[in-house]
């Protein structure tokens, strides 16, 4: 009884608790709550996962309305991997948020920041869960909306216009998928996906179709920040608090890759996107350009905060790259890539949490001598960004030895160069700040500072812990990876 | 009514879309970029309110001697799709109080020359 | 023990002696204690695989595999044993060595130098004993990776600059040449195996070959095949037990040793020859050789001079590596071990030199032999081998060379080979010279300027173990010589 219900109860649960959190108020059983909800999610998402694998997709009509008519929830492997990586991400960081929370954001705000926490990872969970498309569209806007309220609630008053920002391109971005949206509708008469994909190939070769293609490509790369559209990103990750910077940076953009996915191959199927429309050149393009841009820039960054924010955009680059190959090893890559990304990233900037918190920055210059002072927290560094570079046994190695594989395959080996390429100026960017932090000497008029606490310090070495073992043994990860990846490719073909 | 004009919604719907767009990226106060993004995504509701008339129906109530009524799915669909463009604009407008309370000011240019010089 | 366990307790052991000597910080004589004893023990456990392979067994284990189809794994080959049983031997030399010039030099961070010296000699020991490619690329970025700390030691911002250079060359070459090589390798074939005979041939074309040839070439920074050489003259900075063994053994022969294993097992040695690349990647081995020496020539600083001299060295068995002849692999192999013993012992002598007189320039080493006759008579030898003249090992490599140059017919590396020789009797020559039949200068305290003063006895005994091994190796050439037969031997 229950476990036919899970598809659902992923979704509202945390959407029940965002209230609840709210009425605790700026009391320490806000964070329990969403402590509470947050690793109940998990275990949500386990079961989910095991199910998804052991009988098959699952599907779930909201209200007992059958689709197409009622709204369907449809979890097939690539939904659940997307879901499981969220709900592991939110219950880390909860973990991880009390003393940075308190230190960070007011205590009269606290109870709204872990409401719009839960509601942000209600919106995430019900992307990835949903088989409609305006349902997703509304999921993708409970989503933003949270996070521009989390990000605004930054130490500085550049959160603010950081949020501002955000909140201009994401609307902008959303109102693009809407579009796309109703020209499907007007087109198909339907908004469930699986029907959408079914009725599309009769009118696919009208106008309306590809506008809305462009429309809903255009708007989800803003969500997901694809170089050029990703000018919000760097000022969102660098102002807002740290938990929400890891949280934010781990899961909003992936989603907005899943969404990519979804619309891609489910929707309007692989034909269509990438022989009619040629999207995966355009594509292609863009993610290289990500990759080696973006990681230039993030060379060039002393705010440690912001560099991370760049690399992100090359790392979406990296996922995108899989994607434009639309060949199952490209997307078991791609998909790859964007879990073992989540978990660095979020690995990463929680490391920046710890430093924050005793340090008071994230400036390079600050950081000098560092490593003495804060062992543990460098130690974390230093294996995520070993990660980021791709070095063996890391589950960045793994990333890329399924990128660069699948760039061969496909014949496209002055792409696997561009790769490596950028994964050096990786080594660059993450080389300066362990060079500070190890080997120079701390400025003599520094503070000195204490280790972060172990509630802090824990998450992240369990991150840093999956991360290590999925370089050992990736197995598990990329079945699943690869059963998403053929799911969305084999649903695109008619 | 046929030609270029016939479906003179739509072209109501492009005149409404750029004319927020264009608020949206050229003007520095952050209070009109907010009402551009309403007249934006206003825009869009309109298009698909109009897009669910169908020509000689009449209201989606169900009456006694019609058979002919518009789609009055656009129209739910548009009820949710307003609540999160008001969600937006609140949430929009909120920013702005906050930051000309820390800026003083509500011009991204002054903004940006603070911003600049801190 | 059996072999295979054994075999894994190598490459472990150096892998957790770090915790144990991290635990030790307070306690410099038992830190020093543990290193030794793990030393000791690492060798005599390399020791005793000795006896299953020279019977023909070739012990192999296999752990995970990180992706479907590439195992990380282990096995037991001769060229790899020869390797090892190199390596942990000169390591526990080192160990002797390091006790005294860290206590003597004063230097700090004792304990981290110690941490990352076991690191990087047990990466060395995976090295050695990888199963397979993919096993041999983890372990050998682990080796980069646990040596730029080594490089950086000082702390300083020359040392910071230098160890930039390190990580610049090591892993962009790794990262961009090798990795690409690999996995495209790996998706051609279909698997990393070393297999005798090689897995190439039949699965592509000459030309894809020699792409993926010039890419592990290349790839492989640490052979320092120039232009990517740079980074070992930048990594001397670091203090001279690590240049010793490290950037005179450990890492450069990590490099060559995996290029031989590369051509033997990967291409296999008879479709190197078909292949057009091969040729020209010899001209460049040939061209490191000769213009590395001629930079030699024009060092005043001793230990510039020698790494310098390693990049020539090296090239040598890059040559041999690609000169498809039999002999000529041979000649490669046991140069390894040849080479490693000579200029260790020169290392530690300017090491000796560094920490008795604190001079580092060769122009300041007028009359030192005076001074400090055992030492001198110590780096005597290994120039003597360097220049490949007998009674030294380096003679015995250097005949197989030349003996299999001329087998397959390529005069351009018997020219490369002779007149490297006529170039390293140029640049070491002088200083031995110098430091015995210069009269010393007039210096302050030139009343015991003929005073023996010698290095302390840590460093004497252990410079004085590798100049009796590089003697004796000429004449005891047995075990290098038999290992590298069989390894000949089953490649055909």
């Amino acid at each position: 009884m229950l476990t036919e219900n899970l598809v659902a109860l992923q979704v509202v649960v945390p959407l029940i608790f965002a209230p609840v959190c709210l009425l605790l108020g700026k009391s320490r059983h806000a964070w329990a709550c969403a402590l509470t909800v947050s690793w109940l999610a998990l275990g949500i998402a386990t079961l989910l996962v095991t199910r998804v694998a052991t009988i098959g997709t699952q599907s779930y009509a909201i209200g007992a309305w059958a689709a197409p008519i009622g709204i369907e929830y449809r979890v097939d492997m690539a939904g659940a991997l997307i879901i499981f990586i969220i709900a592991a991400i939110g219950a880390m960081v909860m973990s991880y948020a009390r003393r940075s929370i308190e230190h960070e954001i007011a205590a009269e705000n606290s109870g709204y920041f872990y409401a719009c926490y839960l509601l942000c990872l209600t919106g995430l969970l019900g992307i990835a869960a949903t088989g409609d498309a305006f349902n997703m569209f509304v999921f993708l806007e409970i989503s933003s909306l949270s996070s521009y309220v989390l990000i605004s609630l930054g130490t500085t008053r550049r959160a603010l216009t950081a949020a501002f920002q955000y909140l201009v391109m994401g609307t902008i971005g959303a109102t693009f998928i809407l579009i796309g949206v109703g020209m499907l509708y007007m087109m198909t008469g339907t908004l469930n996906m699986m029907d959408l994909a079914q009725r599309l190939p009769g009118v696919d070769d009208t106008r309306t179709i590809r506008v809305a293609f462009a429309f809903v490509t255009i708007g989800v790369s803003i969500k997901l920040a694809l170089f050029p559209l990703h000018l919000w990103l760097p000022n969102a990750y660098t102002f807002a608090p740290s938990v929400v910077s890891a949280f934010v940076a781990a899961t909003a953009t992936k989603v907005g890759i899943y969404v990519l996915l979804r619309f891609f191959f489910t929707v309007f199927g692989i034909h269509f996107s990438f022989v009619a429309m040629h999207v995966g050149e355009i594509l292609m393009v863009l993610a290289v350009v990500a990759m080696l841009v973006a990681s230039l820039v993030a060379i060039f960054q002393d705010n440690i905060k912001r560099m991370l924010a760049y690399s992100s955009v090359a790392q979406i680059g990296y996922m995108i790259l899989g994607i434009s190959l639309a060949t199952s090893a490209g997307v078991t890559a791609g998909m790859i890539h964007l879990f073992n990304h989540a978990l660095i990233k979020c690995a990463l900037f929680l490391c920046m949490g710890n430093i924050f918190l005793r340090l008071g920055s994230v400036e390079l210059h600050d950081l000098r001598g560092l490593a003495q002072q804060m062992p543990w927290t460098m130690a974390v560094f230093v294996i995520g960004g070993l990660s980021l570079i791709g070095v063996p046994l890391t589950s960045g190695f793994i990333s890329k030895w399924y990128l660069v594989s699948a760039v061969l395959d496909a014949g496209l080996w002055p792409l696997a160069v561009l790769i490596l390429l950028a994964s050096l100026f990786a080594l660059i960017y993450i080389g300066r700040v362990v060079e500070a932090a190890y080997f120079s000497k701390p400025d003599p008029t520094a503070k000195k500072v204490r280790e972060a606490p172990a509630s802090m310090l824990i998450p992240a070495w369990l991150l840093i812990g999956a991360n290590l073992y999925i370089g050992v043994d990736a197995s598990l990860l990329a079945g699943i990876a690869r059963q998403g990846a053929d799911i969305l490719i084999g649903a695109g073909v008619p | 009514m046929q030609g270029p004009l016939g479906l003179y919604n739509y072209w109501i719907v492009i005149v409404l879309m750029m004319t927020g767009f264009y608020i949206v990226i050229a003007r520095p106060n952050l209070i009109k970029k907010i009402v551009g993004l309403f007249v934006f995504q206003t825009s869009v509701f309109i298009f698909f309110i109009t897009m669910a008339k169908v020509e000689d129906g009449t209201a989606p109530i169900i009456q006694e001697g019609v058979n002919l009524y518009s789609n009055p799915l656009p129209h739910v669909l548009i009820l949710t799709a307003i609540v999160v463009s008001l969600a937006t604009t609140a949430l929009g407008l909120a920013l702005v109080v906050r930051i000309r309370e820390s800026y003083g000011t509500i011009n991204e240019d002054d903004i940006h020359v603070q911003d600049e010089a801190s | 023990m059996s072999a295979a366990t054994t075999l894994l307790t190598c490459v472990a052991v150096p892998m957790v002696m770090p915790a144990l000597i991290a635990a030790l910080h307070r306690r410099p004589n038992a830190r020093e204690a543990v290193s030794l004893l793990g030393s000791g023990c690492l060798f005599l456990m390399v020791f005793s695989l000795l006896d299953d392979v020279r019977q023909g067994s070739l012990p192999a284990i296999d752990l995970v595999s990180p992706v479907p189809g590439i195992k990380i794994g282990f096995a037991v080959e001769p060229l790899g044993l020869m390797f090892a049983l190199l390596a942990s031997f000169l390591w526990f030399v080192t160990t002797v060595y390091s006790i005294g010039y860290m206590r003597h030099h004063h230097e700090k961070r004792q304990t981290s130098f110690y941490c990352y010296f076991a690191i990087a000699l047990g990466s060395v020991m995976g090295i050695a004993f990888a199963g397979n490619l993919f096993t041999l690329f983890i372990f050998y970025e682990l080796l980069t990776l646990s040596t730029y700390p080594l490089v950086t030691h000082a702390g300083n911002t020359a040392a910071r600059r230098a160890g930039r250079m390190y990580l610049g060359h090591l892993i962009g070459t790794s990262v961009i040449l090798l990795l690409l090589a690999l996995i495209w390798t790996w998706s051609l074939t279909g698997t990393l195996d070393f297999r005798a005979g090689g897995i190439l041939e039949g699965t592509v074309t000459p030309g894809i070959a020699s792409v993926l040839l010039v890419l592990f070439v290349f790839g492989i920074g640490k052979t320092a095949v120039m232009p990517f050489h740079l980074w070992l003259p930048a990594a001397m900075v670091a203090p001279t037990p690590v240049s010793a063994l490290l950037h005179a053994v450990a890492v450069v022969k990590a490099g060559v040793f995996t290029l031989l294993k590369v051509s033997i097992y990967i291409f296999g040695i008879d479709f190197l020859g078909q292949i057009p690349a091969t040729q020209w990647l010899m001209y460049v081995a040939a061209a490191t050789i000769v213009l590395a020496a001629l930079f030699a020539l024009r060092q005043d600083n001793l230990k510039l001079r020698l790494a310098w001299s390693t990049i020539s060295q090296l090239s040598y068995i890059v040559l041999c590596a690609l000169m498809v002849s039999p002999l000529g692999i041979i000649g490669g192999s046991v140069h390894i071990v040849m080479h490693a013993f000579a200029k260790i012992t020169l290392f530690f002598c300017a090491g000796a030199i560094l920490v008795t007189t604190q001079k580092t320039r060769v122009s300041e080493m007028t009359g030192i032999g005076r001074r400090m006759p055992w030492t001198m008579a110590a780096f005597t030898i290994g120039a003597l081998s360097m220049i490949g003249l007998p009674p030294a090992a380096g003679f015995i490599s250097k005949w197989y060379m030349l003996l299999g140059a001329i087998e397959v017919s390529q005069w351009v590396a018997v020219i490369a080979i002779s007149v490297s020789t006529l170039l390293n009797a140029a640049y070491f020559l002088p200083v031995v010279y110098i430091a015995f039949f210069h009269a010393p200068p007039d210096a302050p305290d030139r009343v015991d300027i003929n005073e023996v003063k010698e290095a302390p006895m840590m460093i004497l005994l252990a410079l004085g173990i590798t100049a009796v091994g590089t003697v004796a190796l000429f004449f005891l050439s047995d075990l290098p010589m038999a290992l590298a037969s069989q390894l000949v031997g089953g490649s055909r």
